[in-house]
């Protein structure tokens, strides 16, 4: 009788790498669809182009590489990225721009460095962060969300579609009659033009706390994101950390001034706040693998977010902190190695 | 509760008995219950016994020669840490190497059985009472016993302590899952146990034990519970410990009762204690109570293929396939033949290969309880490893570390402290065979045999 002699251990977690892709893109999904009716169909339309030219782009990369096709194009991790971009970007955003932006993520913040588990950068966030130096003028057009008595026309599929493909609006449509400039945007141009919080809040794009509608869209990220913890998928240090890093600040100067600093809980319901806390940040390949190093991380990732985006150029700034606090991993890892066993000094007695 | 020890170096310790749950490891699920339902069977003893010499500190000598007649429990081989005997009666047909498992090339003593059985008549109980510390460990080298954990390291040179010791650890904590020997020894036996480290304790002249078990034990706590208010000396505690493998490793128990580390390079008697397995202590009281040598040994016999999983007291050398029948035989054929647990277990390709002293269970596999074989991905840094490793190591940096064959990177990144315990291997999402590489690469770092490791 012979019978396979395969090396302990001889159990293996059904866990695998297609399986935790595919569950962080299921836990994304509420928070796509509440997009989708805040923002419209824009969201929808940028997702499969990402995703499209994600999967084209990686294709052409493994070949490139002589890499099996197979397995790394299955492994659902150039999906989560294209979403994780498509996040990113206004509803209105032509094809050529989000897949510039997907490619780039791929090709090369993906594969340049050595594909799936080397990257250094977050590739969702290297396609942005590109896009934001090629492209800042296109990545300013954001519908209002619709709810409230906002005056403004929404646009229909076939109206999204067609400025997608074009990089126009159909018939006499203006941006102007159909973008407004986002919560965050506002609050950094008019504190720029000295007014106060309480007058820049009564423009309707400001919500109970946070902007209108994107104060949903967290809160399904979080429920997403509390998803991905539950299953063990994501761990508890990044997102606390990085929100702590980001609110802690953000109170104190609150509670020093509210005039002219938006409280913790603006911070925490606009922009990027919680997806980069608990989807973007998190993602393991460029994030420190021992739990203190993900606290220091998640802390770095929240700060850098602050400091951006109460002093810097740009109104959010998760993207940045996100890919600056990349670079300083293995730094991290190196620095937060837990103490090996048997090389503590014995305590007690 | 225990009164603590001032004997010696070390400060008096007093053991928490229930210690709290440890940052590392991983939950696995228990499916000892599967051979726990009936009594500990006593299993026929072979028509031809493989009795191998080997334990942790090197091979025994051998006494006799083919065509010698022997008597059950006569000696067959002895050096100065250990000894094998007899399991059976009958002729000695080889002295030679044999496989047996994990080795393709063991010295063993073959025994062809002959009826009717007969004890070697110089086998007689011994009372420790009467012998010195040093006496008692050189009776137990020669009444064969070595760790029945699955380690083999040879039980008296253990107890020849040197060091003072503040306590004996009794190992009940058994947390691979599947095996069930020691859970089962305890609910039947537990006074036997007791009586063991009661002489094992007097060896090493320390006048406190705790005998651990894990938490999920309910029936052999209460058997422990009674056996011990009726010892009534109150020198031996009980403690209950976490479920998350691999709170049975040696050092992650010290860990877990005593919050101290074996020192890097060291053993547990450098900080005042000194493990021992349960199934040890039971053989020891069999030596001094019956005057038994160690000729059989409690394996569990389980897995979806067997028909009726249980436990049994196997003969040393009985071929396994020879216990599988003990068990009802397999009732569909085995994917894999396991010796030990899933975790660290070795798979055999052959049944015919002997029990030994370090058999603690077989597992008959069906092919839905093991995990299938996967494709290996690139490691995605999830940090999982990290997380589960008990000895605080990074396993994804040791596998680069191993990929690029960077023996300085492997030294500083602690391979040496690796237990092969496959916590890693075992939550890698990406499938990556990280406890083959890191046991390879650790025999290549340092030459074999060094002191036994065994978290069962």
């Amino acid at each position: 009788m012979n019978r396979p002699v395969t090396a302990a251990p001889h159990w293996r977690t059904p866990d695998s790498v297609p399986a935790i892709m595919r569950q962080v893109l299921y836990a994304l999904l509420p928070a796509g669809a509440c997009h989708v009716f805040f923002f419209g169909p824009g969201f929808a339309v940028n997702a499969v182009v990402a995703m499209l030219a994600a999967l084209a782009t990686e294709a052409l990369a493994l070949r490139w590489r002589g890499q099996p096709l197979r397995p790394f194009l299955g492994d659902g991790s150039a999906l989560v990225s294209a979403v994780l971009l498509a996040f990113c970007l206004p509803p209105l955003t032509p094809w050529w721009i989000t897949a510039t932006g997907a490619a780039f993520a791929i090709g090369v913040a993906k594969h340049l460095y050595g594909g799936l588990g080397l990257n250094v950068f977050n590739p969702a966030m290297a396609g942005y962060a590109l896009l934001l130096l090629f492209f800042p003028a296109w990545l300013t057009h954001w519908p209002p969300p619709r709810i409230g008595d906002l005056d403004y026309q929404a646009l229909s599929t076939a109206q999204t579609l067609y400025y997608s493909l074009t990089g126009t609006l159909p018939g006499d449509l203006t941006l102007d009659a159909v973008t407004r400039a986002t919560p965050l945007d506002l609050t950094k141009t008019r504190l720029g033009m000295m007014y106060t919080m309480d007058a820049i809040r009564t423009n309707p794009v400001f919500g109970d706390f946070g902007g209108a509608g994107w104060e949903w869209v967290g809160n399904f990220v979080t429920l997403g994101g509390g998803w991905l913890l539950y299953r063990g998928i994501i761990r508890w240090q990044v997102p606390a950390a990085m929100l702590a890093g980001l609110l802690l600040p953000a109170l104190l100067l609150w509670l020093a001034d509210a005039d002219t600093h938006p409280s913790p809980l603006f911070q925490l319901w606009t922009g990027g706040t919680l997806l980069g806390a608990f989807f973007i940040a998190t993602d393991p390949v460029s994030s420190p693998v021992t739990g203190r190093g993900r606290l220091l991380f998640g802390a770095g990732c929240g700060l850098i977010t602050f400091v951006i985006r109460a002093w810097g150029s740009f109104p959010d700034g998760v993207a940045f902190a996100v890919l600056l606090m990349n670079a300083a991993v293995p730094l991290i890892d190196r620095h937060t190695r837990p103490p090996i066993y048997g090389h503590r000094r014995p305590h007690g007695g | 509760m225990a009164e603590p020890s001032t004997t010696g170096l070390h400060a008096a310790w007093t053991f928490d008995p229930r210690p709290p749950r440890p940052d590392w490891g991983i939950a696995l699920p228990a499916v000892k219950r599967l051979s726990t339902r009936g009594p500990i069977q006593p299993a026929p003893p072979p028509a031809e016994a493989v009795i191998s010499l080997a334990h942790a500190q090197g091979i025994a000598t051998p006494l006799v020669r083919p065509g010698d007649r022997v008597l059950t429990g006569q000696p067959l081989a002895r050096d100065a840490q250990a000894a094998a005997h007899a399991s059976v009666t009958g002729t000695v047909v080889a002295v030679e190497s044999r496989p047996v498992p994990g080795s393709s090339h063991t010295p063993c003593v073959v025994v062809r059985r002959e009826d009717p059985e007969r004890f070697d008549p110089a086998l007689r109980p011994v009372d420790p009472a009467v012998l010195t510390p040093a006496q008692i460990a050189a009776h137990i080298s020669a009444g064969g016993i070595a760790g029945l954990g699955g380690a083999l390291f040879p039980t008296g040179r253990k107890l020849r302590a040197g060091a003072p010791i503040r306590a004996l650890i009794i190992n009940g904590v058994e947390c691979e899952p599947w095996i069930s020997c020691d859970e089962m020894l305890l609910r039947e036996r537990a006074a036997a146990v007791i009586r063991g480290t009661r002489i094992m304790m007097r060896a090493l002249a320390t006048e406190q034990a705790v005998i651990a078990v894990k938490v999920d034990m309910a029936e052999a706590r209460v058997a422990l519970h009674d056996a011990l208010e009726a010892d009534g000396s109150g020198s031996i505690g009980l403690a209950v410990v976490t479920a998350r493998y691999p709170s049975g490793g040696e050092r992650q128990l010290i860990e877990l009762l005593t919050g101290e580390e074996v020192p890097a390079g060291g053993l547990p008697r450098d900080i005042g204690h000194v493990c021992q397995n349960v199934g040890t202590a039971a053989a020891v009281a069999d030596l001094f109570d019956l005057g038994q040598p160690l000729i059989s040994r409690i394996v569990t016999v389980t897995g979806g293929a067997i028909a009726a999983p249980g436990n049994f007291a196997v003969r040393i050398g009985t071929p396994i396939a020879a216990l599988l029948a003990a068990a009802g035989g397999c009732r569909a054929e085995p994917a894999r033949l396991i010796m030990g647990g899933p975790m660290m277990g070795i798979a055999l390709a052959d049944d015919a290969l002997p029990v030994t002293r370090a058999t603690n269970c077989v597992v008959a596999a069906t092919a839905g309880e093991l995990a299938p074989a996967r494709l290996e991905m690139p490691c995605i840094r999830c940090g999982e490893c990290v997380q589960a490793c008990p000895a605080h190591l990074l396993p994804n940096e040791l596998l680069g570390a191993v990929r690029r064959g960077d023996a300085a990177a492997l030294d500083e990144l602690g391979l040496a402290a690796c237990i092969e315990c496959g916590c890693c291997d075992h939550v890698c999402p990406s499938a990556i065979a990280l406890t083959p590489r890191f046991v390879t690469a650790r025999a290549a770092q340092r030459p074999p045999p060094g002191p036994g490791e065994d978290p069962s």
